[in-house]
């Protein structure tokens, strides 16, 4: 029976941040620290022709001004294609152009209206459709093409068309998802300090060993030399995954003066220069045979990548696999491709390529299912992947409780009793995603070390980041319960390089699942020191000992007990004594895909299901969500507390892209870069969100568990489009389904029916 | 540069601030309470909301010379040493913290709402809390957080006269 995991717990640092005292990158300071600020092009493609920083530099409390002449020329960036400060053209409004330190905030920003910036304005290019067919704008000329990358999965060809040929149902739709952005509460910013060769760099990274790597790449300079500490991070949600260029500047401005330099976005800069989630056009054929079995899925998938690759450009890779194996579907044909503009660059966000695919997959299901006649749910249960089967990519479903959650969330599908001009239906998504890590790089890997000192005091040392989400809680739950101590009695340190072993990052829902397992390991390894120690003390078998209420007592007789301190200071002050210290490094038995893009690259696949209930009022076409039921495959619920705030975290996301939130870029400039116009959705519109864990004991999970947190985000905005459809009859295709597509929606349909509203 | 004098969380204070700067960098700038967080700096967020003479407002939409003479509490004024206001120790309980930085305005918002109606319903507080912007919790877990400590502030009720009568007002 356990006593810490399955119990809901507070979240750790919870005292910190509702006192006040949680130091975020905005509130750290150093003696004699200067502000950073970056010129960044107000052009969306042009040529740099001239750059005269002599008046900036002149302006008394002004340090530094950097250009691209004073930096090595490192390319940075996935894919190589980017520069800390760009020297011969821009391609981007926001482009990183020169750099000021100055003793304050206010003279740094006066030197950047002393900056002047020749340029020689190029044509853009905005639309990725427009972008591949015609080569006269190149946003990198010496590529060719406006092609970055292109994806292309295919189980056998002629497979796939035999099926499309026999098939007794087809549809074939394009999907259109927008821009939208994390807009993490807490804004980007870092901190540098350059002292006696060796750079410390404050910045609320996700995935601190990768940016160290990342940095010593831009400034040429070795990662034995850098240091990462992160401050509390005000949110992450995928953009905090890139080094950004303003951050290899700021690291610059910190080396040329000597004294610490601090930049902050503004929430302006958060809109227009951080990674946004990438817009899509999904063309989705989907077929199936007259009993609705899946028979084959064909997508072509067009992302503005914008002007250069960040993560944005990895998502096909995600993407793939919710076509491929999102429910049963023999035959598969999927190509992407990633398209240069001058548009803001896509990067990271949570569901990283899932939620704008799943909402194509999806919306055709409920179309299917509505083509055959079936009820949403008995389509959807006939097509469920189950444990023990192996998708078209080869992934490999351990764990499934998919069925479980779509019967949860999908009660009641279908037209609801309306009244007059209010119009009510409930619609249903079903999702899968990564959720025993995800193999993107060589290593999956997290280490741990658990120590544990003389007053019985447990230390974990972890790489894992957390950004809010609350992994440490679940860490720290259990250390606890392997150790059986409190979580008070466990500290976790896992915000400095220097400190904590190495992990890739906070990304891909990895944490619970890697991070947790190598915690588990680490702690067990110093519970197998202990249980050997006490079983020798008092005489008995070891395995007669359990370890609980901070002693290690005998299973069947507690009254036997020694007290945890008093055992590790027996360790410890004696001749040839010890320190109890036990480390784990965790990399998941799985693979890298193959460049077929086969391959099992999760442990344990994550699965769940969202069921919407809407109100449409027919008059305005103005959508009211009355309800969510999200129930989440997630092997085990460490922390049902920490489960809920995630579940309900992510639908209020999901709810925000399906109905409110879309960043409109307009010749690659933000035209809402602010919260009147760019609309969050805020505690009146958020409905009552019923978050439901379904328990599938993951057996790789540490106690059972899979990963959850971008699951929750991933299956609402088709769960929605499904509902708006089930209460009006109209069928949106594209994000965010505002009024204005639904009046539009309702006008057809009435014109088709001769004025008849639905 | 302006002198102004001003009492935050129960302390005078006289600041020089500049005639174009904010309560909100006055506050965290000058006084150095960083409690008070810039989501925005436009007023859109919430997260620097501080009371002022009871009411809550955006403390980057108020001039720090505004603030003369005005008495001001911030999410370090709510807590005595180690002992939490109710709403700070619900913020908690509830699981209504996740990354925290919309987490002080959140609670000074909820604070102005329950000095003002201790018993809202959950309609109320979802208004009351509409100015703070979150991007991690989805609100629930919030509105129940501010559920319970009314609940634990429960003492107050009005008197005959309609005044307040705080209970165990921490």
């Amino acid at each position: 029976m356990q006593q810490v995991v399955g119990k809901p717990a507070t979240k750790y640092d919870a005292f910190e941040k509702v006192t006040g005292q949680a130091q975020y990158i905005q509130d750290l300071t150093q003696p004699r620290m200067l502000w950073g600020k970056i010129l960044r092009s107000s052009l969306p493609h042009a040529r740099i022709l001239n750059i005269d920083t002599s008046r900036a530099e002149k302006l008394p409390g002004v340090k530094a001004v950097l250009t691209a002449r004073d930096l090595p020329r490192h390319k940075i960036g996935f894919g190589n294609d980017n520069e800390v400060l760009k020297g011969s053209k821009v391609r981007c409004v926001g482009d990183e152009i020169a750099a000021v330190a100055a003793v304050d905030e206010g003279t740094a920003q006066e030197a950047l209206a002393l900056i002047r910036v020749e340029f020689e304005s190029l044509p853009g290019v905005f639309e990725p459709l427009l972008a591949l067919s015609d080569p006269s704008v190149l946003v990198h000329e010496e590529k060719g093409s406006n092609l970055s990358i292109s994806y292309q999965f295919m189980t056998d060809e002629k497979g796939v068309e035999a099926a499309l040929d026999q098939a007794a149902v087809m549809l074939e739709d394009r999907f259109v998802l927008p821009f939208v952005t994390s807009a993490a509460m807490g804004t980007h910013g870092c901190m540098a300090a350059f002292r006696n060769g060796q750079l410390t760099m404050w910045s609320p990274t996700q995935v601190p060993f990768l940016y160290l790597h990342e940095l010593s790449l831009a400034l040429g300079i070795p990662g034995s030399r850098i240091r990462v500490i992160q401050p509390t991070i005000g949110g992450g949600f995928g953009a905090k995954l890139d080094m950004y260029p303003y951050e290899g500047a700021c690291a610059h401005l910190a080396m040329v003066t000597g004294q610490p330099v601090k930049i902050l976005f503004s929430r302006e800069e958060e809109f227009q220069a951080s990674r946004p989630r990438q817009p899509m056009l999904i063309d989705l054929v989907t077929a199936s045979d007259r009993e609705g079995r899946l028979l084959a899925r064909k997508a072509k998938v067009i992302c503005d990548n914008g002007a250069y690759n960040s993560w944005g450009s990895t998502t096909p890779f995600v993407g793939m696999q919710t076509v491929s194996s999102l429910y049963r579907v023999p035959n598969v044909r999927y190509e992407a491709q990633i398209v240069y503009t001058n548009n803001p660059y896509s990067g990271a966000m949570r569901g990283y390529g899932n939620p704008q695919h799943t909402f194509a997959v999806e919306s055709h299901m409920d179309m299917l299912a509505s083509k055959l006649g079936m009820d949403p749910l008995e389509l959807r249960l006939l097509n469920a992947n189950r444990s023990g089967d192996v998708t078209p990519q080869k992934m490999q479903i351990t764990s499934c409780a998919f069925s479980e959650t779509l019967r949860q969330a999908g009660e009641n599908l279908g037209p609801l009793p309306s009244e007059q001009g209010k119009l009510r239906g409930k619609g249903l998504a079903g999702l899968i995603h990564v959720g025993g890590g995800a193999r993107v790089y060589r290593s999956d890997g997290c280490g741990a070390v658990v120590k544990l000192d003389d007053m019985g005091r447990v230390v974990l040392l972890t790489g894992a980041t957390d950004m809010g989400q609350g992994s440490d809680t679940v860490l720290a739950q259990i250390v606890a319960e392997v150790l059986g101590v409190e979580i008070k009695d466990v500290r976790i340190i896992n915000n400095d390089t220097d400190l904590t072993p190495w992990d890739v990052g906070s990304h891909a829902s990895r944490t619970t699942f890697i991070a947790g397992n190598a915690a588990l390991l680490a702690a067990e390894k110093v519970r197998g020191e202990l249980i050997a120690a006490a079983a020798n003390s008092l005489q008995v078998a070891p395995e007669s000992l359990i370890l609980r209420n901070k002693r290690v007592c005998v299973d069947d007789n507690p009254e036997r007990f020694i007290d945890l301190p008093k055992l590790i200071r027996s360790l410890h002050f004696r001749e040839g004594g010890k320190v109890l210290v036990g480390e784990a490094f965790y990399d998941p038995p799985t693979e890298m895909q193959d460049q077929h893009f086969l391959g099992n690259v999760s442990v344990a696949y994550a699965f769940g299901a969202h069921g919407v209930e809407v109100e449409v009022d027919a008059g305005t076409g103005v959508i009211k969500v009355l309800g969510v039921t999200a129930a989440h495959d997630l092997g085990k619920a460490i922390n049902p507390l920490g489960i809920q705030g995630q579940i309900e975290g992510g639908c209020a996301m999901g709810l925000g892209y399906a109905l409110s939130e879309e960043m409109k870029v307009l010749e690659g400039r933000v035209i809402n870069g602010n919260f009147l116009d760019y609309r969050l959705l805020t505690a009146v519109d958020v409905p009552e969100i019923k978050g439901i864990p379904v328990e599938s004991e993951e057996l790789a999970g540490p106690f059972g568990a899979k990963g959850i947190g971008e699951s929750c985000c991933i299956p609402t905005a088709a769960a929605v489009a499904n509902a708006v459809y089930a209460a009006t009859g109209v069928r949106i295709k594209e994000l965010p389904i505002t009024p204005d597509k639904v009046l539009q929606g309702l006008n057809e349909l009435r014109h088709v029916s001769g004025g008849q509203v639905p | 540069m302006v002198k102004i004098s001003l009492i935050i969380n129960a302390q005078p204070w006289e600041i020089q601030v500049e005639p174009d700067e904010t309560l909100l960098d006055a506050i965290r700038g000058k006084v150095g309470l960083t409690g008070t967080k810039k989501g925005c700096d436009s007023g859109e967020c919430g997260a620097c909301t501080v009371i002022m003479n009871g009411r809550s407002v955006n403390s980057c939409l108020v001039l720090a010379v505004e603030a003369d003479g005005q008495e001001i509490t911030t999410i370090e004024g709510l807590s005595h040493g180690q002992e939490l206001h109710p709403l700070q120790a619900a913020f908690i309980s509830e699981g209504a913290v996740q990354c925290g930085f919309c987490t002080p305005g959140m609670i000074m918002s909820a604070k102005a709402l329950l000095d003002s109606n201790p018993h809202p319903s959950e309609q109320q507080i979802r208004q009351g809390m509409a100015g703070n912007l979150c991007r991690c919790t989805g609100y629930g877990r919030i509105v129940a957080a501010v559920e319970k400590a009314a609940q634990l502030i429960g003492g107050d009720r009005l008197d005959a006269t309609g005044s307040r009568q705080t209970g165990n007002q921490v």
